[in-house]
Formats: C-alpha cells, structure tokens, sequence
C-alpha cells in the first residue's frame, strides 16, 4: 500500500504530461481530459458499487493496483448564506476515497459520498481508465453512458412526477358579494 | 462538583443486555430493517442528519433504531461517531438556485419563473388519522406531467435585481469560514457561525424561538419568500485530483424569509431577510432557522434587541440539542458525595437555626 504523497507525486507527473504521450498541445488535452474524467466522476459517484461492477466485469482490463486503499472520512458541506453570499459551514457528509494505477502508469481517483469503499476503488479505476489511451474508449461505451442513460431515466421519472404536482394560485378578488 | 463512583459493574451489564431486549420488543414481531428506516421514516433520518451535523441516510437509520426511536438519543450517537473519522477537507458551497427541485413554493408571489410546485407535502392535508395505513397499504403510482426544462432561479434573486431586498452578505476577501466543531463559541458571533449552529440547533428549540417572534418577542414580519427543497450537486477540491470532484447529490432544503423593510437617510428602504438550509426535507426546521437568523440580526440592523430569539448568547448556547441533553440528563447520575456535602451543610444550618430560636429558658439553662 503506497502513502498518500505518492500518489500527489504520481498525479504530478501526469499532470506535467509525462504520461501523456499524445502530441496533442499537453495544455489543451489535459483541460479537455480534465473535463471527460469529471463528468465521468460526476456519473458513477450516482451509481451503485454493485452497478459499476457488473459493468465492469464483461471488460478485459489491464493490470492495476491499489496506490490508495479505501478510506472514509468527513467533508464539511458548506452553503452560501441567503444561497448566494459568504459561505458558511453547514455540516458534515461521510466521503469514501481511493487511488488506483494502471500498470502503464495512469493514476485514477475515486470520491463519492458515503461509507462504501468499493465504490471509491471502482470510480478511482474507472477514472484511470477513462485517461487511458487504449482504454478510454471502451470504459465510456460499456460503463459510463449505460450508467448516464439509468440515472437519466431515474431524474426524468423524478421530474416528470414533481411536473404533475405543479400549482396555479388564484387570487380570490374581495368584493361585496 | 461531580465526584465519581465505582463498582456497579454487573448490574451495569445487566441493563444493558436488558435494553437490548427492550429495544428489540415481542421477538414474535418482525425486525425493523434500516432500509424501512430509510425509506419510510424518511424525515426522523433527515432530522437525525441535520441535528447530527452528518450526512449519512444508513447511519441515521442506525442510530434511529440503536436509540429506540429517540431521536436526541441517535442525534447524540451520531454525533459520537461522527468524531472517529478524519476529516478529508471542506465542499465548495453547494449552489441552491441550481438545485433539482422536487417541491418550491412562495407565500409572496404567485407568478415565479419555474412555477409554484407542492411535491411531497403534508400542506393541505386533512390531518385525520387513516385506518387504511395501518396494515397492506400499497399507494396510487404518482401521478406524471412532461417535465419541466424551464430554470427554477431563487425568488430572492429575482426580487433582488430590482433593488427591493436586500443583497446578502458578500464573504470579505481572505476571511476564514467559521467552524464550531473547531473553535470555541465566542460572542458576539458572526453570521457564518451563528448559521452553523442554528443548522445543527434543535429543531423544537428553533421553533419555539421563531414562534416567539410571530406572537411579538422581537417582531421583524415575516413572509415566506420561498420554500425548496430537492437534490444539490456536491463539489470537493480534492488536493491529489487536482479538480474539483463531483462526490454526488445529497438532498437539502431552503428557506428564504422575506422581513420587514428598512432603509436610511443614505440608503433606500427594502425588505431584510432570514435564510434557513438544513439536510433532507426540514421544512419546520429551516422555517424556524430563518425566523430566528433574521432575528439574531437585530444589532446589525439597528433594531432594540430585547426578546429573547434576539440575544444570541442566549439562542447559540442553548440551541444544541446534545449539549442540553448531556447537561440535563447528568443530573441523574449519582451525585452522593455532592449531595452529602450538602447535606452536611444543611444539617449545621438547620442546628444553628434551632439553638437561636430555642425557647430562652434553654439558654438561660445552658448558661
């Protein structure tokens, strides 16, 4: 199990475009990267552990190891006074977080809320994957836009089910009668 | 001063096994799973979480089933718990106006850009118990309209583009956000942490303040502004990513106090405002937070703080509901030497008391 700086110092590199072994403008294609991972993310922190899983589980993936075991911990959730001014601390949220490295050398991370440290290894995996030259393909076909499409589904079912209790208010006019 | 006691052990152990079995009931009866905590106990788990200061639906199930159902019980639990783990850092401030709402209603304007939506409510209902609950009760499937892709901006900001309401408070430049898990409480106290403590605060205590207000113990004329409540992205700036992280939806409610307005010779008059934000549905809870914020602003505003939700000595040191309870409930712990002492004391005084109103041929005779 490696220590928690190794794995700043393994982000370093990456992100000083060691890893990076594109001719594209290291600038642009880590900004661009940078977005494709975060969406990526901001799609399996709604997904099951078990979800990303049996998606993952159809795949021939590379070699890979832990560089971060599991680990819980505390964020403090913060909010804005009046929703748009100074922030204020508004309590906490349990977080699970991992890291893990793809034996070519791309370095995942893995954030979610909650307590569930399998899903933190499978997101971290996942977001090294996503970053991979010959894998980032084959993890946003088979694992991300299935799981986009599921939680889609489930907001739209949401939003459609809140549209139906949606109100008209009328002002009764005050008269004599 | 507490002294302590020792022994009691196996009587101590006996109790507890004791409560076990209290706590589990008819064992003829069925379980109660955390899942149907969750899922059907659904605001006691939001009132956990919010007077818990964690998020965490699973453990406030737990705590809700260890406590037995006492809610200041499993918010204590959680509370304990919640000091075992590291803290990995602090979200960005979560954005409300782009919340997915499920319910947004304003008492002050019927026309809002996103409409008025009841969602989930018990507004409106006729409060009579229904036999058809109590056992086998499957519900109608919802009801379905095209979803709305119209945005749903806060009402306060609408009212604030045109100068009518006050705007809130910017964060001053390089200034700390307050932490009361961190810091002591000192007074007076500023708008970041009193906003801390009142979101942690109990919620009976907080209402009772804020009903305090309406019945004219530091009056400010409140409207609701607006009422949402629904699902908010959360963000954390992870050090090792780099990036901001997406670590999920947690869901959240908000009020939005509209006050009587104010204005001055330089500035022009419009309407104050109290803000409420708690963990899950707690409309109550953030209504009563808003009532009593805008309160606790009398001295920034120049008002005569007298009323009790206006001092905030007062409302800050006696909100927290683990605090009141641990200071109450100690009293029944074994106080003997403390007692004895006093007892002794009161033994001598009474003595005295006797021998200086004993009939004067006693003292004559004890002369």
């Amino acid at each position: 199990m490696a220590l928690p700086y190794e794995v700043v110092y393994y982000h370093r590199q990456l992100q000083f475009g060691k890893f990076c072994q594109s001719s594209v403008d290291p600038v642009t294609q880590h900004n661009t990267q940078q977005a494709q991972r975060k969406a990526a993310m901001a799609v399996l922190a709604h997904a099951e552990a078990g979800e990303i899983a049996a998606r993952l589980r159809d795949l021939a993936l590379p070699a890979h190891q832990d560089l971060r075991a599991p680990e819980n911990g505390l964020v403090m959730l913060r909010g804005r006074v009046g929703g748009d001014g100074a922030p204020f601390n508004l309590g906490e949220a349990t977080v699970s977080r991992a890291a893990v490295r793809l034996a070519s050398g791309e370095v995942g991370f893995g954030y979610s809320l909650g307590r569930d440290g399998e899903k933190a290894r499978l997101i971290a995996l996942c977001d090294a994957l996503v970053q991979s030259r010959d894998f980032g393909g084959l993890v946003e076909r088979s694992v991300i836009a299935p799981l986009r499409e599921q939680l889609m589904v489930r907001r739209t079912r949401v939003a459609e089910e809140t549209a139906a209790t949606k109100v008209d208010f009328y002002t009764m006019v005050r008269g004599e009668g | 001063m507490y002294v302590a006691v020792k022994g009691g052990e196996r009587a101590i152990e006996n109790a507890h096994r004791l409560l076990a079995n209290a706590r589990r009931g008819d064992q003829s009866v069925t379980e109660v799973t955390l899942d149907q905590i969750s899922e059907q106990l659904g605001l006691a788990v939001d009132r956990v979480m919010s007077e818990g200061s964690l998020y965490d639906r699973e453990l406030a199930a737990l705590a809700i089933k260890q406590a037995r159902g006492d809610l200041i019980e499993a918010i204590f639990l959680v509370r304990a718990f919640r000091a075992t783990l590291p803290r990995f850092g602090t979200s960005e401030p979560v954005d409300t106006g782009a919340m997915r709402v499920q319910r947004r209603v304003s008492a002050t304007f019927k026309d809002i850009p996103g409409g008025q939506i009841l969602g989930p409510t018990f507004d409106y209902t006729h409060r009579l118990l229904d036999p058809s609950l109590a056992e086998g009760f499957v519900p109608e499937v919802p009801a379905a309209a095209e979803a709305s892709t119209a945005p749903t901006p806060r009402v306060t900001d609408i009212l604030g583009r045109d100068g009518l309401i006050e705007s809130s408070p910017e964060a001053e430049d390089g200034a700390a956000v307050g932490d009361l898990t961190r810091e002591p409480l000192n007074f007076p106290a500023d708008r970041d942490l009193r906003l801390q403590n009142l979101a942690r605060g109990d919620e009976g205590f907080l209402l009772a303040m804020g009903y305090s207000t309406q019945r004219g113990y530091g009056r400010n004329h409140p409207f609701v502004g607006e009422i949402r409540f629904g699902e908010v992205e959360v963000e954390f700036a992870a050090e090792d990513v780099g990036f901001a992280v997406p670590l999920g939806a947690i869901e959240l409610t908000e009020c939005q106090m509209v006050n009587q307005f104010k204005g001055s010779a330089t500035e022009a008059p419009c309407f104050t405002r109290g803000y409420g934000l708690a963990f899950g549905q707690s409309e109550r809870k953030t209504m009563s937070m808003a009532l009593v914020d805008r309160a606790l602003r009398a001295r920034e505003l120049g008002e005569e703080a007298l009323a009790p939700a206006q001092d905030e000595e007062f409302v800050m040191s006696h909100s927290d509901n683990v605090q009141a309870t641990g200071f109450v409930e100690h009293l029944k712990l074994p106080h003997y030497v403390d007692f004895q002492s006093e007892l002794g004391l009161l033994r001598k005084l009474r003595q005295e008391f006797a021998e200086a109103n004993a009939p004067d041929a006693m003292k004559e005779a004890a002369e």
